[in-house]
């Protein structure tokens, strides 16, 4: 697995894509705006939003004696609708005591092995799933909030690899998200890709799921190798597009087709 | 060669090779065996085992899908029957057959003048576009039905890899 | 026990015709799938929901594989008298998970 600082390095060389293709701020929406009614209807009410059982999950986990150190993240925190409040709005976040971007699901595991002495949770595991759904559901309708001075190094290492061309049909995700966002191809309107609905449900899934996994789903389309989950790329990637998203709103949890 | 020139000249390939990809279900992993559709002659039996030989008329029930489908793992389906919901005269079954799932059935309720309402919604899987049909029960033995073709756009079920 | 949303109005008006929601988890496993190595992957469903008012039922419904992963089932009910509705799911493997919600009608 690469470092951070290999990253870096590896993907500035990469061929890039014309920054010219880049989103206007103004001309920013949520691919919530391109959805069926029925499909919107079923994010924004939350008896009918299937994400919210995993909001649930985690409102019970959260109250969970956990670990060797048999404490609960209420025990530090206490309640999280207060705590955790605009959490989620501006992850990734920089971590100086590792010197290196962390992610909303990798800064609770965190707090797993070095609070509650207890095991990661596996990256996609209902729990953790739960837990991020939870906190990030906290932000819901704040604006993303992007530290840019201290993730610099890591937004353009997103962008670079969002711009370079891989895998089997050397493509780049510019050529879907900034190029032909909006066009219609193969009856799929092709959305701006932002990450404001993570975690989300989404019908194809048929459960929630996280930013990598939909990452992990584009990947595969380029006919690319998925990057392992935690991978540095996608906390990069994550990185870059919370970064073109800053100021959108958070809808977590989404539901998306 | 400038990023920009390589932007603009690239553009109609790139267009064809998104289109290739996403048309491959691009975004999904390929498919594990897919079971077969169910036969007509199981739809079929499917009604009959409801009805028996009792005529069904079109009518009175309205089956509200939307007509373009956005993912066929999880379609709203809404059935409404026009009963007053008596004692007397009232909805006492609703059944959803879709005739290209490889089994027909759906879902049977069984309602009743408590039930106050014959209005009931789900969310069903199509595995492909098809016909689907809302089949009612009134207290008085007569069966009434309506049927809407939904287009689905992306397969349902069977992408997962497991 | 699986995790439920219930969605209905605390008051009623009596004789007045009130919508009830409910979401559970659930993967509704259709039994017609196969992994990749060729296997049938058993079928797990919820296969029964029922609603019960102050213990008398209002609404039964039989669901099929047909049915999406984590059910939403909203179906009506006439507000007769304050109490208790009781919405029970069933299915296979021994699944079941009951839920009850409190309404005041007046
Ligand atoms: C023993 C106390 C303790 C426990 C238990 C604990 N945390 Fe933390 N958590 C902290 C501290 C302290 C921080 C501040 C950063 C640091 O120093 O690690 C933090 C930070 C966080 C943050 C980031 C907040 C921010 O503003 O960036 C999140 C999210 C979080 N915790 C979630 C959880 C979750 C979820 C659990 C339960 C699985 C949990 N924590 C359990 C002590 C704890
Ligand atoms: C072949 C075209 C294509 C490429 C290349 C592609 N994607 Fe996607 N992407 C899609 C489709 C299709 C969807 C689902 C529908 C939509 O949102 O457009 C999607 C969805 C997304 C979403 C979720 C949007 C939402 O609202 O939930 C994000 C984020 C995203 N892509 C990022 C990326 C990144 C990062 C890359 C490069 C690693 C990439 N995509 C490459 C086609 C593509």
């Amino acid at each position: 697995m690469l470092r951070t600082a290999q990253l870096i390095v590896a993907v500035s060389l990469a061929v890039a894509l014309a920054a010219s293709e880049e989103i206007p701020l103004s001309e920013r929406h949520s691919s919530y705006q391109d959805m069926s009614a029925e499909t919107r209807a079923m994010q924004d009410h939350d008896a009918e939003n299937p994400g919210m059982l995993w909001v649930l999950d985690g409102e019970a986990l959260w109250q969970t004696k956990a670990g060797k150190a048999a404490i609960a993240c209420a025990g530090c925190h206490g309640d999280a609708e207060t705590s955790m409040k605009g959490v989620a709005a501006r992850y990734p976040a920089y971590d100086a005591r590792r010197g290196t971007a962390i992610d909303l699901a990798g800064r609770i595991n965190v707090c797993r092995t070095d609070h509650q002495q207890s095991p990661e949770l596996a990256r996609e595991s209902r729990d953790l799933l739960a837990l991020t759904a939870l906190v990030a559901r906290q932000s819901h309708g704040l604006p993303i909030d992007s530290d840019e001075a201290r993730l610099r190094p890591f937004i353009d290492a997103g962008r670079a690899i969002f711009t370079a061309r891989q895998g089997q049909l050397d493509l780049a995700c510019a050529h879907c998200h900034d190029a032909n966002r909006g066009k219609k191809l193969a009856g799929i309107t092709l959305s701006q890709g932002h990450p404001t609905g993570y975690p989300l449900y989404r019908l194809e899934w048929q459960t929630l799921g996280s930013l990598q996994r939909r990452l992990r789903n584009c990947l595969i389309g380029m006919r690319a190798e998925p990057y392992a989950y935690g991978a540095p790329e996608y906390i990069a990637l994550e990185a870059y597009l919370m970064w073109r998203a800053r100021g959108m709103p958070l809808e977590s949890p989404a539901v998306r087709p | 060669m400038s990023a920009t020139d390589d932007g603009k000249k690239m553009t109609r390939r790139e267009v064809l090779k998104i289109t290739g990809a996403l048309a491959l279900g691009g975004t999904a992993a390929p498919a594990a065996v897919s079971p077969a559709a169910a036969t007509p002659a199981e739809m079929q039996a499917a009604v009959a085992s409801v009805v028996g030989d009792v005529k069904v008329t079109q009518g009175r029930v309205k089956l509200d899908i939307p007509p373009l489908v956005e993912n066929g793992n999880t379609v709203p389906c809404t059935v409404t029957v026009e009963s007053p919901m008596t004692a007397a005269d009232h909805v006492r079954a609703i059944h959803v057959f879709a005739e290209r799932n490889p089994q027909p059935y759906v879902i049977s309720a069984t309602l009743g003048p408590r039930t106050g309402r014959a209005s009931i919604s789900v969310r069903m899987r199509l595995r492909d576009s098809q016909t689907v049909l809302a089949i009612a029960q009134m207290s008085d033995g007569s069966f009434w039905s309506d049927r809407i073709n939904v287009i689905v756009t992306t397969g349902a079920c069977l992408e997962d890899v497991l | 026990m699986a995790r439920a949303l219930i969605n209905a109005p605390a008051r009623a008006r009596r004789g007045s015709v009130i919508e009830i929601k409910t979401l559970i988890s659930h993967i509704m496993e259709t039994g017609f799938r196969y992994t990749q190595t060729g296997q049938a992957v058993p079928r797990d469903i919820v296969t029964d929901f029922t609603a019960t008012y102050n213990g008398e039922e209002v609404f039964r419904a039989r669901l099929y594989p047909a049915i999406a992963a984590n059910p939403f089932i909203s179906f009506h009910t006439l507000a007769t008298e304050s109490g208790t509705i009781e919405l029970k799911w069933t299915g296979d493997n021994g699944f079941s998970a009951t839920e009850q919600v409190r309404i005041t009608v007046e």
